[in-house]
C-alpha cells in the first residue's frame, strides 16, 4: 500500500535495500534501511511525528501551542512540517555551526531559529532551550533527549519494519545522538529476537564542540540505557566522509555525513563477521540524503581536504 | 607497552596542555595508573571512588568504548590507541 491520505500518514515503512558491492560475501551481507525516503528525508520524522501525537494525546499539546526544541537540524525540520501540517508556532534552539541548508529549510516551514554558541554543541542548545522553557511556560518542549516517544517511534515502526524485511537479520547498526532509535530499536529486538546484537555509531567532533568548562557540564541523553546496547564506537569525520563516499562510488546511495560514520561501523562488524567465520546479515540506517550537508564541503575534493572543513562543524 | 592516549581540552590542565600523552600497562587499569604517576591530580577526574568510570566520562580503545569491553579490565597491546572524551550532547 503507496498510496496515504495527507503526508504525515507516509512517516516510515522506508526500503530495505541490499548492498551487493559492499557485502564482503554471500555470507556476509549489509542491508540500508533508507530513511531518508521519509516526508522530509530523514529518520527524524518518525520520533517527530510521535512525539507530537503523544503529547496530543495526553492533553500538552492544544491548538495554538508554541512548540520548543533544541535541535541541530533533522529533528527541527521534522517538527516544522508536522508543526505547520497541524497548526502549531515552533521555536527552534540551534548550534551555530550547522549548515545553512538546514537553517533555511526550517525557515521555509516558518520556524523560528535561536542560535546558541558553536563551542558545546548541542550540549549548549539543550541547555539554552531549557532555560527558554522555564522562561516561557506555556510553551511545549517535546525534548528528544529524554521523550520516550522518541524510542517508542521506533520501537513500533523502525524495529518491526526491519524484522519483516529481513528475518535473518544478526545485527543492527545506527547512529547515537539522542539514542531514541538505538533504545527503541533494541528494545524491539530484545522482545522479538533477542540474539540480535544493537550495535551504536557515535560521531567524533572536533575539539571544540568537546569544550566544556568542567567535566559535570557533560551530558548523557535520559533516554540511554546501555544494557540495550552491545558495542559502541566513536567514528571521526575522516572515516564518516570516507565511507560516506564509497557508498555513492559502490551502491549509488547519496547521504549525509551521518550515515558514512554508520556505515563504518557497519564494516567494521561485516569484518569481524568474516573473520570469525560466522554468517551475518546487517541492517544499518541511512539517516537522511546528502543534500543538506552540500556546503560543508565533505563531498568534494580529496578526504584530507574535506576532513579540515568539517572541523568545528556538527556534521551529524 | 607504550600506548597513546589522546587527552581532551578539560583534562590538559594535568597534561601542561598536551593533547596526546604517552602510557605503560597492558589493561586500561593500568594505563590509568600510569598517568596518575605523572599527572597527578587525572585519575580521580576520570574514575569514581568505587572504581567506575566517572558518567560524563567516555574513553575508547581503538574507536570501541570501554563500557562494552570490560570497562578498566579492557585489554591492551602495543600500538592501540586510547581517546578519553567528556560525553556531549549529540543527535539531531
Amino acid at each position: 500500500m503507496v498510496r496515504y491520505d495527507n503526508l504525515l500518514d507516509s512517516v516510515g515503512n522506508t526500503p530495505l535495500v541490499g548492498l551487493p558491492r559492499l557485502s564482503p560475501s554471500a555470507d556476509v551481507r549489509l542491508w540500508a534501511k533508507l530513511e531518508d525516503r521519509n516526508p522530509t528525508g530523514s529518520i527524524k520524522d518518525r520520533p517527530a511525528l510521535k512525539m507530537i501525537e503523544m503529547a496530543e494525546k495526553d492533553g500538552t499539546l492544544r491548538p495554538g501551542c508554541t512548540i520548543l526544541e533544541p535541535t541541530s537540524g533533522n529533528t527541527g525540520i521534522s517538527l516544522a512540517m508536522a508543526a505547520k501540517l497541524k497548526g502549531y508556532r515552533l521555536v527552534c534552539v540551534m548550534p551555530e555551526n550547522t549548515s545553512e541548508e538546514r537553517r533555511q529549510l526550517l525557515r521555509m516551514w516558518g520556524t523560528e531559529i535561536y542560535s546558541s554558541p558553536a563551542a558545546g554543541g548541542s550540549n549548549e542548545a539543550v541547555r539554552v532551550a531549557k532555560q527558554m522553557a522555564a522562561e516561557h511556560p506555556d510553551w511545549v518542549m517535546l525534548y528528544q533527549y529524554g521523550n520516550p516517544a522518541n524510542a517508542l517511534s521506533h520501537e513500533e515502526g523502525t524495529g518491526p519494519e526491519i524484522l519483516a524485511d529481513l528475518p535473518e537479520v544478526t545485527h543492527v547498526v545506527a547512529g547515537l545522538g539522542t539514542t531514541g532509535t538505538l533504545m527503541g530499536v533494541s528494545r524491539f529486538f530484545r522482545a522479538h529476537k533477542p540474539e540480535v546484537k544493537v550495535v551504536a555509531a557515535e560521531p567524533r567532533y572536533g575539539e571544540l564542540v568537546y569544550g566544556l568548562r568542567n567535566l559535570d557540564e557533560g551530558f548523557v541523553p535520559e533516554l540511554y540505557d546501555e544494557t540495550l546496547i552491545d558495542a559502541r564506537f566513536s567514528v571521526g569525520p575522516r572515516d564518516a566522509v570516507r565511507r560516506v563516499r564509497e557508498l555513492l562510488e559502490s551502491e549509488g546511495i547519496f547521504a549525509g555525513i551521518s550515515t558514512g560514520a554508520i556505515l563504518h561501523a557497519a564494516l567494521g562488524q561485516a569484518a569481524k563477521s568474516v573473520k570469525a567465520g560466522e554468517k551475518a546479515d546487517i541492517a544499518f540506517v541511512v539517516c537522511d540524503g546528502g543534500w543538506k550537508y552540500l556546503s560543508t564541503g565533505a563531498y568534494e575534493g580529496t578526504v584530507d581536504e574535506a576532513e579540515d572543513r568539517l572541523e568545528g562543524q556538527l556534521w551529524a | 607497552m607504550a600506548i597513546e592516549v589522546r587527552i581532551p581540552t578539560i583534562l590538559r590542565t594535568y597534561t601542561d596542555g598536551q593533547k596526546s600523552v604517552e602510557a605503560s600497562g597492558s589493561t586500561l587499569q593500568q594505563i590509568v595508573d600510569d598517568l596518575e604517576a605523572n599527572h597527578s591530580g587525572i585519575k580521580e577526574r576520570l574514575v569514581e571512588d568505587s572504581g567506575e568510570l566517572r558518567r560524563f566520562v567516555n574513553v575508547y580503545v581503538n574507536d570501541e568504548d570501554v563500557r562494552f569491553t570490560g570497562g578498566l579490565e579492557t585489554e591492551l597491546s602495543d600500538g592501540d590507541q586510547v581517546v578519553i572524551l567528556p560525553a556531549v550532547a549529540g543527535g539531531c
